[in-house]
């Protein structure tokens, strides 16, 4: 790219996502005239909102503005847009520069993606996670490229002695059609460079009618080097001299080394260095995120470390987590039942004199399991450290933390740490997590040469962070109406340290909180020592099979169609503010949004007809609102006598907003979302038994088959919202749509997760 | 100790410990043909799916030792592969990868299914194709695309 010389820039502000935190989105355009005769456009924060940014995100991912395009435009025409964002299997690779592409107005087969470095000062925020790309990004980068396309459009006007407004451009040309001149990006870019920058809050923005790069369906810029195989994934990494590790850590969480065998270890074949790591050493908080005890074992093939492993033979101090499982936490939370909530989430009105007055009572106790994430590329980092200095590759969902924690767990300045971000084989959370990159920093640091760790399908289901299990003792009131009059839940979840676990909470403002009148949420919480965290739609992914599924219990009880009663319940549309109390367009939820979907999805679905469908057959529907985006979903499916569960099929209505950015990854992601739901409400639990994981593979965590998978139509509702995003939404109500259609198909009740076919036998 | 095979049509010799050393690891680490993935190890994934005279198995479970004289293929051959490359060309028409990271052992394995039967119907493609597990669940696409490829005349495929 040559030498730079920065020719302009103007501070901007620029119009954004709404932010709760109310960080600064003051954004720079930097235009630069490259060596070669190029361009440079490159939109940065400065240094003030990208603390505010990191403050934001100290509490929870993605809050903040972020802004990072960069964009070069070579005088050849090429456009080559970075993309900043990790790639977990999103498409996000391909839809940011999408939107950046069609309002700079070139042809999408001239533009080059380059995935960027992890560099928090060029780039801003990068993660992958929340299904924040979308209204983050969208808004901000369409006016990145119309602010390029402004100056090259100035460009070519001077060198004309025109004005602007008689210019227009098309797929990479600036024309002025009085005089019949033409001329290319490529040619203006270098003179583009000196024009004035334009302001991106107030630049023209396309006209979404005429937009020809967004809305198309665009295949992923990586699709030809997956399906021939070229290295992409972050275990794919080769760096010279490297050597392979593996890593066992103690079974039972936070449990730590007394001894091991290491000198026997040490003389297996291929074996180079065997040592005990201490994570007292590194990690003197104890945070799970952070270095664990464990012994690794680092050798010529990932192999020879691997077969070594099976030899050693490591003595463990289990500490207190041994006493905790699965089946003492089920006992605690029907114990903690019996009590009062040991606090309130929210109390509307008089649930307990509701409750008496009502015509009927319906009462349940629901339950879900511990998941793992189980992304079928397994944890792994690559990394050298030398001098001082560490860098890593890493396929990782958020690379920031992943460099203050190593930064932390060698003891260097972050400064001295480069992560290179790799294409990851799935993420659903998991790599929000970067504790595999201390584990190969240390390891790198402590044997002085590159390491590349790989944990097994083992390490990696056994040592995840997982969606916390959870229990819901419930109660609803009908009139004699059928109306829901009364509604409380006790929330029996898990607390670390004093608060509550990761991902373990639930939200004051979850439905049906103000649409009835007398309704309570109580919680009680267990201590727990097994780690959680987010998996892909974080809490909603528990929280809509709870509440859609109840829902349908009342609905059943009050003799209304499942269709009905929900419509009802949601009433008339209006605005219910989210449970900040501060209004914010994308966080409130909106009941006519919700309405709507709900209704297509029964026509789509033929609902009307459920019950002509024969014997051992049903329907069911849920709806959920999460990541911004309103869906409403029915499934089929079929219980044959032996209780095993045929899907049928699956309708799904979403509205995210005004534009399906990138049509063909909106739809793989919603039917991707879906049947990740059903399989892990078919075939997905993580049990403790004495402290650790008793699951170790696909066996006995089964992800979904392709025998089992059923079509998916997904259909989208353009409204006049902003857009949103598509990596989680879909997801949450696929599970209770599920439940209650088993429940139309047999009469029986799913209250527990994952589903017991066994319980489902004629 | 030494071993000679063939892969993807040339005889490569690698020096390994271990006899057992499962092919996926001999191609991953020793020929750095890093195409075929690890999922599980235990050959219930298919993501390390390759060839044997051009029967799928599972890599992570064929020890070194234990393949003679017999023609390993893998994805980084595919494109050589006239099935192969209708399936790679259908893949990438209609856009089936999410995180992209089974699709290599689902094209091996669709290989094999279409190379023995050019028009499989769908129950024929999920028995077939049950063994590769996709995290990112693009199996509408997987379906679909070997429908398509099955379309593809082989001549037109191969002709680049």
């Amino acid at each position: 790219m040559g030498i730079l010389t920065t020719v302009k820039s103007a501070e901007l502000r620029t119009a954004g996502v709404s932010s709760a935190t109310g960080a600064s989105r003051r954004a720079f355009l930097k235009a630069t005239a490259t060596a070669g005769g190029g361009l440079l456009l490159q939109a940065v924060l400065p240094p003030l909102a990208r603390i505010a940014m990191a403050d934001a995100l100290a509490s929870s991912v993605g809050e903040a503005s972020s802004l990072g395009a960069f964009i070069r435009i070579a005088p050849n025409g090429i456009v080559t847009i970075m993309a900043k964002n990790p790639e977990i299997g999103q498409g996000i690779k391909t839809m940011l520069p999408m939107v950046i592409a069609e309002e700079l107005d070139v042809d999408w087969e001239n533009v080059q993606i380059e995935q960027a470095p992890f560099d928090a000062a060029k780039y801003g925020l990068q993660f992958a996670g929340g299904s924040r790309a979308t209204p983050l990004n969208y808004d901000p980068l369409r006016r990145v490229g119309a602010a390029g396309r402004q100056m090259l459009v100035a460009a070519a006007a001077q060198s004309w002695n025109v004005t602007p407004s008689e210019c227009s451009t098309e797929a990479g040309i600036v024309h002025h059609l009085k005089s019949g001149r033409s001329l290319a990006y490529g040619a203006l870019a270098s003179k583009a460079a000196g024009m004035s920058v334009p302001d991106l809050a107030t630049v023209t923005l396309k006209d979404p009618k005429s937009f020809k790069i967004i809305g198309r369906r665009i295949p992923g810029v990586d699709n030809a080097h997956v399906v021939t195989g070229q290295p992409l994934f972050g275990i794919d990494v080769t760096v010279p001299g490297m050597l392979y590790a593996v890593f066992q850590k103690c079974p039972v969480f936070g449990g730590k080394v007394v001894r091991a065998n290491i000198d026997a270890v040490k003389k297996l074949p291929g074996v180079r260095h065997v040592f005990i790591v201490k994570a007292s050493e590194a990690n003197r908080s104890g945070d799970p995120q952070g270095l664990n005890d464990g012994v690794a074992i680092v050798a010529k093939s990932w192999w020879a470390a691997s077969r070594a492993r099976e030899k050693l033979e490591v003595t463990w101090d289990e500490g207190p987590t041994a006493a905790q499982s699965s089946e003492g936490f089920a006992q605690s939370a029907a114990r903690l039942a019996q009590q009062a909530p040991a606090s309130y989430l929210r109390r509307d009105g008089d649930v307990a004199s509701s409750l008496k007055g009502a015509a009927h009572v319906v009462e349940a106790a629901y339950s879900y399991p511990f998941l793992a994430h189980i992304s079928l590329e397994p944890q792994n980092c690559t990394a050298q450290y030398q001098d001082g200095k560490v860098v890593l590759w890493a396929p990782t969902q958020y690379p920031g933390p992943g460099a203050k924690l190593v930064a932390a767990t060698l003891g260097i300045v972050e400064s001295d740490v480069t992560v290179n971000m790799t294409r990851a084989g799935g993420g659903f959370g998991r790599r929000l997590r970067n504790d595999f990159m201390a584990e190969a920093a240390w390891m790198s640091r402590q044997v002085a040469a590159p390491v590349k760790l790989v944990w097994n399908r083992a390490d990696d289901i056994q040592h995840d962070f997982y969606r916390p299990a959870g229990f819901h003792f419930l109660k609803g009131g009908l009139d004699n109406q059928g109306r829901l009059v009364a509604f409380s839940d006790h929330f029996v979840t898990f607390g670390q340290g004093g608060k509550l676990a990761d991902s373990a909470a639930m939200d004051a403002n979850e439905f049906p909180a103000q649409l009835v009148p007398d309704l309570e949420y109580g919680q009680s919480v267990m201590e727990l020592g097994v780690p959680t965290g987010p998996l892909r739609a974080p809490r909603s992914n528990a929280l809509g099979f709870v509440f859609q599924s109840f829902i349908d219990e009342l609905a059943h009880q009050a003799g209304e169609d499942p269709m009905d009663f929900r419509l009802a319940l949601l009433g008339e549309p209006r605005v219910l503010v989210n449970s900040t109390g501060k209004p914010d367009a994308l966080r409130d939820f909106n009941t006519g949004r919700m309405r709507d979907v709900l209704r297509r999805v029964a026509e789509i679905s033929r609902w009307s007809q459920h019950h002509t469908l024969p014997k051992g057959t049903g329907k069911g529907v849920a709806f959920y609102f999460s990541h911004f985006g309103y869906f409403a979903e029915v499934v089929q499916a079929t219980v044959a006598a032996s209780g095993d569960i045929k899907l049928d099929r699956v309708w799904i209505v979403g509205d995210v907003g005004s534009q399906i950015i990138n049509p063909s990854g909106a739809e793989n992601q919603v039917q991707g979302a879906a049947l990740d739901g059903l399989g892990a409400a078919l075939g997905q639990a993580i049990t403790i038994d004495r402290g650790r994981v008793v699951q170790a593979n696909f066996d006995s965590v089964k992800p979904l088959r392709i025998d089992q998978a059923p079509p998916v139509e997904v259909e989208f509702l353009i409204t006049d919202h902003q857009p949103t995003g598509l990596g989680e939404p879909a997801l949450p109500p696929v599970i209770p749509a599920l439940c209650n259609a088993i429940f139309a198909a047999t009469g029986k009740r799913i209250r527990n997760l994952p589903i017991d076919t066994d319980g489902l036998k004629a | 100790m030494a071993y000679t095979i063939e892969v993807n049509g040339v005889k490569r010799t690698v020096n390994v410990d271990d006899g057992d050393m499962p092919l996926l690891w001999v191609l991953r680490d020793e020929l750095d043909l890093k195409g075929s993935k690890y999922g599980c190890g235990v050959g219930i994934c298919g993501a390390c799916t390759v060839h044997l005279d051009g029967a799928a198995v599972r890599s992570c479970l064929t020890a070194i030792s234990t393949i003679g004289a017999a023609a390993v293929a893998t994805i980084e051959a595919m494109a050589a592969n006239p099935v192969g490359r209708k399936l790679q060309a259908a893949w990438m028409e209609l856009d089936v990868p999410q995180c992209g990271y089974c699709q290599a052992g689902q094209i091996m394995t669709a290989t094999e299914l279409l190379s023995n039967n050019p028009n499989p119907s769908d129950a024929e493609i999920d028995a077939a194709m049950t063994g590769n597990v996709c995290r990112c669940c693009t199996y509408s696409r997987i379906r679909a695309a070997i429908k398509k490829a099955a379309l593809i005349p082989t001549d037109a495929a191969t002709a680049r």
